[in-house]
């Protein structure tokens, strides 16, 4: 009764059709329809010119966003997935995780980088959809594990930005463990009062969202990210009822609560300093009372 | 395994559940339909103690006469004293806790609770907690820390509940928060997984110093069922699928993700609940024990240290 039951293909890489749309000059806006310029596209932080809609974005150009000139030091880049339960269905576990690889030229579905924004350190990560869906297996359990040790070694602020279809199934319970290790660490880090914000984007749901994502300090979200606990599919076949209009979308989620606020990406690197500024991610570290 | 007679019962008994159900909205209903008839299978094939491969198990930890949590509660402590509520929302029956005295010692006790008949079994949500549900839990276990008291959680829940007020009401930020918020609580932790491990839904009160496991429980990160179906299309593949997500006491123990299996009778909790309730109390006690003799702080290092190395399998290069 995981959250991606029944789901079809929630953790696919995209589909041969969707890479040779992206391939071409031209792409179509999966939300409006119209045909845009690639490069149009791309200047405008991956955001349809017309209708706003939010593109998904590769790790790369999350953390070239992010941080000043681009620029950043890249932790555990090489570490991999040795395929903890052997797993084989129809395909093998391997042969979906050299497929990523080939895809992506990442190892697994997160990178992870120390860099600075408007000339302040912090740690961020990102996290890679085209690699079996974002889901998180030990590599990404380990790496934001890391990347939250060292934040509370070096008392730096953490930005987290999800875009993940949850646990992932090929390992098993083991992935399941990371959402108890990446929490339990995030409580450690309390301690060093040094602020975390999650950034929700499309999609942030399962094990994803029932852990870190939902656990910042600020939990923010791109503008019509589709973010929840249960796929909406695997919703629909419970209830048997079609799904209100707007049902988990971030707007849905600030309304109920979940959210502080829904930040547009071109407003999301201005924002991400203003606020870790208010919480004190660069003073100097007082002795707590 | 249960007399001829009896067995003739507890087969009239789910079937007379199937036919009801039948008569149920949504596919909740349905898949415990799916479930039931699955049952009503592996007891007329008889599944005995030699033939524990991981689907047997899975039906096992899933078989309409094993104990569920307010068995064990019954068994294993004195003066249970529910509590009720999340002081949020409401009260979800699925989950059940409160105070409760183990060899007379005061503990709290959480758990989550399946139903036995129909009617019960739509007021437990067939075991699947709301948000509400574990906030209560955490709620509980709050009340516990603050008054030194050992936590035991018994975890039995095919998952967190997919529906739309559950979404409404923040079901993953309730699971997030109690795997936040859990390892700080200065008191021993003693989960015990003694059914269905589903997912995210039992890893929300599955955190503690010491995770205990009945030899026939099942812990996985999606059910068999589903896992056959986004791999194979289909539901026929569920014993593969349940056979590759290494859902086993052993395959868990092997993993380091659970500390010590519970042994049960030769044909499953169900057909001596007395004596598996009885192992059960005895690992409680040692482990109970052991925690309570070390100092606080060295007790949440430990803990720390082992949610740190939790399914750290990597290669690096
Ligand atoms: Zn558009």
């Amino acid at each position: 009764m995981a959250w991606f039951r029944k789901e079809k293909k929630p953790l696919e890489s995209p589909t041969a059709e969707k890479r040779a749309q992206t391939e071409g000059l031209w792409i179509k806006c999966e939300s409006c329809k119209r045909i845009l310029w690639k490069k149009d596209l791309e200047q405008n932080l991956l955001c349809c010119p017309k209708c706003n809609f939010h593109f998904k974005m590769t790790s790369e150009a999350r953390l070239a966003m992010l941080f000043d000139d681009g620029k950043y030091t890249e932790h555990d880049a090489g570490m991999s997935s040795p395929d903890p339960l052997k797993f084989v269905d129809r395909k093998s576990y391997r042969d979906r995780l050299t497929a990523a690889q080939i895809v992506t030229g990442a190892k697994d579905a997160v990178r992870v980088g120390e860099g600075k924004i408007d000339g302040k350190s912090l740690i961020a990560c990102a996290m890679e959809f085209r690699f079996i869906g974002g889901s998180m297996g030990a590599v990404v359990g380990e790496k934001i594990t890391r990347a939250i040790d060292r934040c509370i070694e070096k008392e730096l602020p953490l930005v987290v930005v999800s875009c993940s279809g949850g646990a992932r199934m090929m390992e098993g319970i083991i992935s399941l463990m990371q959402l108890s290790k990446i929490s339990a660490a995030l409580a450690r880090f309390d301690e060093v009062r040094k602020p975390y914000i999650s950034v929700m984007t499309n999609p942030t749901t399962g094990g994803t969202t029932a852990s870190f994502a939902m656990l910042g300090d600020l939990n923010i979200a791109e503008p019509g990210a589709l973010i929840g606990f249960a796929g909406p599919r695997v919703i629909e076949q419970t209830i048997r009822q079609k799904l209100p209009e707007g049902f988990q979308t971030a707007e849905f989620l600030l309304q109920h609560g979940m959210l502080d606020a829904i930040v547009p990406r071109v407003d999301l690197k201005t924002y991400l300093s203003k606020t870790l500024d208010f919480m004190g991610a660069w003073n100097a570290s007082k002795p707590r009372k | 395994m249960p007399k001829p007679s009896e067995q003739k019962t507890i087969v009239q008994e789910l079937e007379k559940q199937i036919a009801e159900l039948k008569l149920q909205e949504g596919s909740v209903a349905q898949e415990e339909i799916t479930r039931l008839q699955e049952q009503v299978d592996l007891l007329q094939r008889s599944a005995t103690a030699e033939d524990k491969d991981a689907w047997t198990r899975v039906l096992l930890a899933r078989h309409p006469q094993r104990p569920y949590t307010l068995d064990y509660i019954q068994m294993l402590f004195t003066e249970f004293t529910e509590l009720h509520g999340d002081r949020r929302f409401g009260d979800d029956g699925a989950i059940v806790g409160g105070f409760a005295r183990f060899n007379g010692h005061p503990v709290m006790v959480v758990g989550h609770q399946k139903g036995r008949d129909t009617k019960q079994k739509l007021h437990r949500n067939f075991g699947m907690p709301n948000p509400e549900g574990y906030r209560k839990a955490f709620r509980l276990m709050q009340l516990a820390a603050k008054f030194n008291l050992p936590i035991i959680t018994l975890v039995d829940t095919p998952g967190a509940y997919p529906g739309i007020g559950a979404e409404e009401r923040g079901q993953a930020e309730a699971i997030a928060f109690n795997l936040k918020e859990i390892p700080k609580l200065r008191v021993p932790i003693v989960p015990i997984i003694h059914g269905e491990g589903g997912s995210g839904g039992a890893l929300a009160i599955s955190v503690g110093d010491r995770v205990l496991m009945l030899e026939n429980a099942v812990y996985s990160v999606i059910a068999p069922e589903s896992c056959s179906s986004i791999l194979w299309r289909d539901w026929e593949h569920k014993e593969d699928a349940a056979r590759i997500l290494k859902l086993t006491a052993e395959d868990l123990l092997g993993f380091k993700i659970i500390d010590e299996i519970v042994p049960e009778p030769p044909e499953g909790a169900h057909a001596d609940p007395q004596a598996t309730a009885a192992a059960m109390r005895t690992a409680l006690e040692r482990c109970l024990a052991e925690l309570e003799a070390i100092s606080c702080d060295e007790r949440l290092r430990r803990r720390n240290e082992r949610l740190r190395a939790l399914g750290t399998l990597v290669h690096e290069s």
